[in-house]
């Protein structure tokens, strides 16, 4: 694909998103609250008035940028308590990411092999997948008393369920003559399992990846904030809504944050399938989402 | 319908394995319970996060008044979100497979937007639309249903066998004739998949937003005031609840698929 | 070890295999009935029959993937079971079965690693089986890469690393076109020629039988029985010229002929104790 092509998505991704901001500062332009900089004199007052785009629900795009650099009472800016938060977080997906993908793998193979386990529990799995886990982190949380680390926990839990079933697919998806040739070569079980099984399985492994990503994080943003822990965004969601009423624009920013993380843990998993999966059969571009 | 009628009896054999498929499951389900139970209630572990079974069934039973008033206020919102956010999802999902401009931009963009904590807008909506509102947590629901569901049909309209489009074009059909002919059956299944998920998302949304704030007759709300108070039995019997409407809605749009899809599901019959 | 009388390789002995319905749904199925085989070393066999004749079932039974209802398998002196286990046979489907993550020269080099050979004992031996099937250039290369003929030479290199006494191939040319497929053919008695391996070779085609083998075995719709065993006496070495000899369009019609064939057709008694013909 030529560079032109393969920067397109991107180009209107960033068309969508300056559509939107220009729509954003327009519509308060045509019916927010007036616009005022007494520095330069200016004084706007739009035509109409239309409550969703007044200044308390939908604050200028430059007071939420400003948002970020003011100072709190430690002289630090919110920009980078925002950025503290979100490593906080970050750590408790990133490690329930890695326990669940640890748990998951081993599960699966244990599942593989054991027929009678397999029919009794992946059933199970698959149900579990339509309960709103999500939204009994918590409860978890809360229940495990741990804190930070029951929120790993929780990510732990949101991760394993897809990758032992994408694990599970992966490791069954080798054409049945390449077991074939492997009986011919009389291969032991340890040796399809390490020469077979397991290289097949990580282009189904990373679509579970880029799920269980994306739900360790919201996992851990939704485990934190009921169960009162601030160190991270969840805290940050907290706050920021407490002092709705005077700040909005700190609410937007905090809302901007999480959006970074999650982009971010979408990107560095996309990254990661791009390398490992080099060697792979390549399959229609964009399939995976 | 004669087709519907002529599969009905292999359907119902497919049901009937199915339903042996989940003996050893369900039994499986039913003793960890059992032996849970018994290890909390007569060794008096401590409950962590999840009290003794029975206890939960208790709770379950003794408040059952306000856990139903609770289930059907929320239950209102996640349908409202489900169908608000489908019928956008495939909408939106339809007009980009239409147009190769849109969707070069909008596909890469809903990708990513999918990937945000959509979550994190659930106080922002609760402040546009007040807590007590039971739109604003419909709004986090269909929101969160809508890009799945968008990427999906998407996907499923262009995914077409490219010899069925190339007969159809010798016949002279128009795009309307190869949408409705060709397209549309094609991209059933994955609108099916995408719905699936879409009601986990739309029951997540929902609960969680109403976590951020909401009545406190609410699922949400329960969960979390009695949480709050370690009263952990009645939160679990509202998580029950909870569990109840995902998977039920989740089998409403299996049995939907079903009805317009049997050739699909009955082949599939069996499968996880 | 070889049989010290015929330097037999395989004999299959009264083999009969009936696959046992399951449920309502699947029948039971006889796909081969009384067969008896003896193949010596150096051989080149095709077996042919109508689809669903039991060709592929019974090559599987030869290489122990699939077990016997009754009779018995001899390969090299000893239980095809222990021969498979002896790694004495090199295998070769219709599709390359060539695995996506891995390089050509990799692929080559699994059954060195399965049997635990040393890196670079391997990796000489795999360019070497590479260069015989003329892949040298490509070692590098992914499967995916390469054209259908091409994945399949991989796929006979790979069948051919371990040195086995006994390659099994079914239909390996099925999926390419006319063309290709003559080519190799061309290339595959070369080799054959060069490794002197023994051969048994399921396919479709009549053309292709007569002018690979040295003998085509013909076998019956289900039950799959023999019915003919073709001696080809054509020369030893074939080429592009052997295709346009009067004797060799004779041999496709005899055989042809064979497989159009009704029963209580009338069998040389004499040839019956020779090939170790059954009725």
């Amino acid at each position: 694909m030529s560079t032109r092509r393969r920067l397109r998505p991107a180009l209107g991704f960033l068309l969508i998103v300056a559509i939107l901001l220009v729509g954003w500062e327009a519509a308060k332009l045509l019916a927010g609250d007036p616009w005022r900089f007494p520095d330069y004199g200016f004084y706007w007052d739009p035509p109409l008035r239309w409550k969703p785009v007044n200044d308390l629900n939908l604050p200028h795009l430059w007071t939420i940028f400003g948002a970020f650099w003011e100072l709190d009472a430690k002289g630090e800016t919110y920009l980078s308590s925002l950025i503290g938060a979100a490593f906080f977080t970050a750590r408790e997906s990133a490690l329930g990411f890695a326990l669940g993908t640890g748990v998951g793998l081993g599960l699966a193979i244990v599942l593989i092999h054991v027929k009678v386990l397999e029919r009794g529990l992946v059933p199970l799995l698959v149900a579990s997948q339509t309960v709103p886990i999500i939204a009994i982190a918590p409860v978890v949380v809360v229940g495990l008393r741990a804190g930070w680390f029951g929120v790993a926990i929780v990510a732990t839990y949101l991760t394993f369920f897809p990758v032992t079933i994408a694990a599970i697919r992966g490791m069954r998806s080798a054409d049945p003559r390449a077991f074939e040739l492997m009986r011919s070569y009389a291969a032991g079980r340890r040796t399809v399992l390490r020469k077979l099984r397991l290289p097949a399985s990580p282009p189904y492994l990373f679509t579970a990846f880029k799920i269980a990503a994306s739900a360790s994080v919201v996992g851990a943003i939704v485990g934190e904030f009921p169960a009162g822990i601030r160190d991270g965004l969840g805290g940050a969601l907290l706050q920021a809504m407490q002092y709705y009423s005077f700040s909005p624009q700190d609410l937007w920013a905090a809302i901007a944050a999480c959006a970074a993380l999650g982009i971010v843990a979408f990107l560095l998993v996309v990254t990661a399938e791009r390398i490992a999966l080099r060697g792979y059969r390549p399959t229609e571009d964009g399939a995976r989402a | 319908m004669s087709v519907v009628a002529a599969l009905a009896p292999s359907s119902g054999v497919a049901v009937a394995r199915t339903l042996r498929g989940w003996l050893l499951p369900l039994g499986i389900f039913v003793g960890f319970l059992v032996v849970w139970d018994i290890l909390v209630r007569f060794l008096g572990l401590p409950q962590f996060i999840l009290p003794a079974p029975s206890r939960i069934a208790e709770a379950w039973v003794v408040y059952l008044p306000e856990l139903w008033a609770s289930t059907t206020y929320t239950l209102v919102e996640i349908v409202a979100g489900l169908i608000i956010g489908s019928f956008a999802g495939i909408l939106m999902g339809a007009v980009t497979a239409r147009w190769v401009g849109l969707r070069e931009s909008l596909l890469p963009f809903a990708v990513a937007v999918n990937s945000i904590p959509i979550i994190a807008f659930a106080p922002l909506l609760n402040n546009w639309f007040g807590l007590d509102s039971q739109l604003s947590k419909a709004m986090v629901a269909a929101v969160l249903c809508f890009f799945p569901v968008m990427i999906n049909t998407a996907r499923g309209l262009l995914h077409v066998d490219p010899a069925a489009l190339e007969l159809l074009r010798s016949g002279a059909a128009s795009e309307a004739q190869v949408f409705r002919m060709v397209r549309v059956p094609s991209a059933l299944p994955f609108v099916f998949t995408a719905l699936k998920v879409a009601t986990t998302l739309a029951t997540i949304g929902a609960i969680i937003g109403e976590y951020f704030g909401a009545p406190s007759l609410s699922i949400g709300q329960y969960i979390v005031r009695y949480a709050a108070f370690l009263n952990l039995e009645r939160s679990w019997a509202a998580i029950v609840f909870a569990c109840s409407i995902g998977i039920g809605l989740y089998m409403l749009v299996v049995a939907v698929e079903r009805l317009v899809m049997p050739w699909h599901s009955s082949f599939r019959a069996g499968e996880a | 070890m070889t049989d010290s009388q015929t330097d037999t390789v395989v004999q299959l002995s009264g083999v009969s295999k009936v696959f046992e319905g399951r449920g309502q749904k699947a029948a039971r199925v006889e796909a081969l009935s009384g067969i008896d085989l003896s193949v010596r070393r150096g051989e080149f066999i095709s077996l042919i029959g109508p689809s669903g004749c039991g060709k592929s079932t019974l090559l599987r039974i030869v290489g122990d993937l699939i077990g016997v209802s009754d009779g018995t398998v001899m390969v090299n002196g000893k239980l095809a079971r222990e021969a498979r286990l002896a790694r004495e046979y090199g295998m070769v489907f219709q599709a390359p079965v060539l695995f996506d993550w891995r390089t050509v020269q990799r692929n080559v080099e699994l059954p060195l690693e399965i049997i635990g050979r040393p890196k670079q004992e391997r990796e000489a031996r795999a360019r070497e089986m590479l260069a015989l099937v003329e892949l040298g250039d490509f070692a590098g290369h992914h499967p995916w890469q390469l054209s259908g003929g091409m994945q399949q030479r991989a796929a006979i290199a790979r069948a051919l690393a371990l040195d086995p006494a006994i390659l099994l191939m079914d239909e390996p040319f099925g999926a390419l076109d006319e063309m290709t497929r003559e080519r190799m053919n061309l290339e595959l008695l070369r080799i054959w020629e060069r490794t002197a391996t023994t051969v048994i070779f399921v396919t479709h085609s009549i053309p292709e039988a007569v002018f690979l083998s040295t003998r085509v075995v013909v076998m019956s719709a289900r039950p799959g029985r023999i019915t003919k065993i073709v001696p080809i006496d054509l020369p030893r070495h074939r080429d592009v010229e052997t295709r346009e000899m009067e004797h060799y369009f004779e041999l496709v019609t005899e055989v042809r002929e064979s497989l159009r064939g009704s029963e209580g057709e009338a069998v040389d008694p004499r040839r019956v104790a020779a090939e170790g013909l059954s009725a």
